[in-house]
């Protein structure tokens, strides 16, 4: 990459930085009012100079590069942070819906396949971990497992959905997310609609509900999770990266694209259709079971139908199928309401505007997804 | 010259109507034929049932001497049989690179740890196809090929057809079967088109192509041999001077009697 592309990209990333921590530890209403404001000026801004279309066109073509730089910025946003319990959460909860998001993009962005109980894969992560917690096997494991078994039950949701087309296959996704929430309240070895408690995540011993304190610097349990969250998000994001950029990445979006004219050329749409709804599910299982050892308690009004439109709102909010935009617009759907109290009630109100207008004037996302580009390596 | 594909009777319906009717006829290896008949003769139909986008309601179908009737789509791809299509197939969103490797089904690895995991390698395959894609290209012209990496939404009607014969030709396939690719061009492309077909036909001398055209100026450029239908019947098959001299076609479809 050329230099005059790299000291901008990293300037844009670094402010970019700097203001999603002012955002978090922002807590009068006008300093959030000014840092929106300072958005809204600057982000349009910054993609019409070439220093925005070099970082455009720098994330493209980079897989691993920037994903680790973006990771090292959130942990510097987390150390910087600290001790501040809310804000530290609130930094995990946009990494755990940008892993959602992961998923969702894998599904819809890459192979085309909708799925409208994003929420309730999330669930059976978080159920998982709620059963496993008490049993002895390893956090990191049970997290898998979460993933895994996401992946199965959605192997077996698959298959009513091959077999209908567009809207149809969206209901039969409905119906199984209003289903599960429905099991779940009525489910006493699950809690019922109180819930279960579930076992904070240890690893090799050490319990994260434990906060690092160290000479003086103490800081919150959360920020142990920000870190075991970052370190997967940003491990999937590489790969998924990668899937995209390979050739499986290829078929999957002529899958999307032509499923007629795909067959023609010999790919099975069916066997990628549900490689990529199970693989998608098995990375919302795992952000699931995340969520769960972080909250250490759920109860079925975490994984409602709405929770699964929030998810989906991200991604046509951000740019369907563009893995870089998955962060920003978790910010703008995750952690700018939360940060807004005096909208209030008015939250979702605000929300299906701003997506019904999204998908009106700008259907391809705040910040649209490129053309797949091999340049740099076929020149290199 | 050996047989290498050959109809037998094919015959498709849709509800009561009979698309193709009995159709039969065979093919040899390296030879251009043209399939003419005028609209609804069942031209296209025959390649959808072809290429297995249609079900077969009798007759058979092979290539090579192995029976291809019944066949799922993707399965006859894998017989070596390739097509573009009348109205184009491409995914617009996608670059011309991209279009093209779709149709590389048969020469691609598709595991997990060679995609995600092995970037190394995959780069070394990537560095591999693009110069073939490239090459390919570049039999059409050296313009096309440096616009490789762009959207596929940027190329004008003649460029989108070359990308569809190479992602047909990448496959290597036995049997390229052509839908009407002057479609949508203007005079001076199809001219343009010809010399690029001929170009193909000179690169690739094993594979066998069938065409269906409308323009009958291209069909007598390209096509050694040619088999004219009406109402999914064959009515005529010859050379192109033989078939057009037949008074039948004169009469129905070129309006020369």
């Amino acid at each position: 990459m050329s230099v005059l592309r790299f000291w901008p990209s990293l300037a844009i990333l670094a402010l970019a930085a700097i203001w999603t921590l002012c955002l978090l530890l922002a807590e009068d209403q006008w300093m959030i009012w000014s840092a929106l404001a300072v958005a809204a000026v600057a982000i349009p801004a910054a993609m019409r100079t070439g220093a925005g279309a070099g970082l455009g066109a720098a994330l493209n073509e980079s897989g691993r590069f920037f994903a680790l730089l973006i990771s090292a910025l959130i942990v510097m946003i987390a150390l910087v942070i600290h001790d501040g319990h809310y804000p530290l959460m609130m930094l995990a909860s946009v990494l755990i819906y940008g892993l959602v998001c992961i998923g969702l993009t894998i599904q819809f962005g890459y192979a085309g396949v909708i799925n409208f109980a994003g929420a309730a894969f999330f669930g059976i992560g978080g159920y998982t971990a709620a059963v496993l917690g008490t049993s002895g096997v390893p956090s990191l494991l049970i997290v898998l497992l979460g993933g895994v078994i996401a992946a199965l039950i959605g192997g077996f949701i698959i298959l009513p959905i091959l077999r209908t087309r567009g809207h149809y296959s969206a209901l039969i996704t409905i119906a199984f997310g209003l289903l599960f929430q429905i099991f779940l309240e009525v489910n006493e070895t699950l809690g019922g609609p109180q819930g279960l408690k579930v076992e904070g995540a240890a690893i090799a011993g050490w319990s994260l509900l434990d906060g690092i304190s160290l000479a003086g610097y103490d800081a919150s349990f959360y920020l142990n999770y920000v870190l075991l969250i970052a370190a997967i998000f940003t491990a999937v994001f590489i790969l998924t990266r990668n899937l995209e950029r390979s050739w499986i990445g290829i078929n999957l979006d002529a899958v999307r694209e032509d499923a007629i004219g795909a067959s023609v050329f010999g790919i099975n749409v069916t066997a990628w259709r549900i490689f990529a709804f199970m693989l998608g599910n098995f990375v919302i299982g795992i952000a699931g079971a995340l969520f769960a050892m972080m909250q250490n308690f759920i109860a079925p009004s975490n994984f409602s139908f709405s929770d699964s439109l929030l998810m989906l709102s991200i991604i046509v909010i951000g740019g369907i199928g563009n893995l870089w935009a998955l962060l920003p617009a978790a910010i703008i759907v995750i952690l700018i309401p939360e940060k807004l109290q005096e909208i209030g009630e008015y939250r979702i109100l605000i929300f299906s505007v701003l997506v019904a207008l999204m998908l009106r004037f700008r259907p391809t996302g705040l910040f649209p997804r490129p053309v797949r580009q091999f340049k740099r390596e076929v020149e290199q | 010259m050996s047989t290498l594909f050959s109809a037998r009777d094919v015959t498709v319906k849709f509800g009561g109507l009979v698309a193709v009717d009995a159709l039969s006829f065979d093919i040899s290896e390296g030879t251009i034929t043209g399939l003419i008949g005028p609209n609804g003769s069942g031209k296209t139909t025959f390649f959808n049932a072809v290429t297995g986008l249609c079900r077969l309601a009798g007759g058979s179908i092979s290539i090579g001497g192995q029976d291809i009737s019944g066949l799922l789509s993707r399965e006859v791809y894998g017989k070596g049989i390739t097509r573009t299509f009348q109205r184009s197939r491409l995914c617009l969103s996608l670059s011309v690179f991209d279009n093209v490797m779709i149709g590389r089904q048969n020469g691609l690895p598709f595991g997990l740890l060679d995609n995600l995991v092995r970037r190394r390698r995959f780069r070394k395959e990537l560095v591999g196809h693009h110069h073939r894609v490239a090459g390919l290209l570049n039999t059409f012209s050296e313009s096309l090929a440096q616009r490789i990496f762009e959207p596929l939404h940027s190329l004008n009607m003649i460029d989108r057809r070359r990308i569809e014969v190479c992602r047909a030709l990448i496959a290597e396939p036995k049997l390229l079967l052509l839908d009407e690719p002057s479609a949508g061009m203007t005079p001076d492309e199809t001219q343009e088109f010809m010399d690029d077909i001929l170009k193909v036909r000179a690169n690739n001398p094993r594979m066998s192509i069938i065409i269906i055209e409308h323009e009958m100026e291209l069909m007598q450029r390209v096509a050694e041999h040619c088999i004219v239908l009406n109402h999914g019947r064959k009515v005529s098959e010859g050379t192109f001077d033989d078939v057009v001299s037949d008074p039948w076609v004169q009469e129905a479809y070129l309006g020369e009697a």
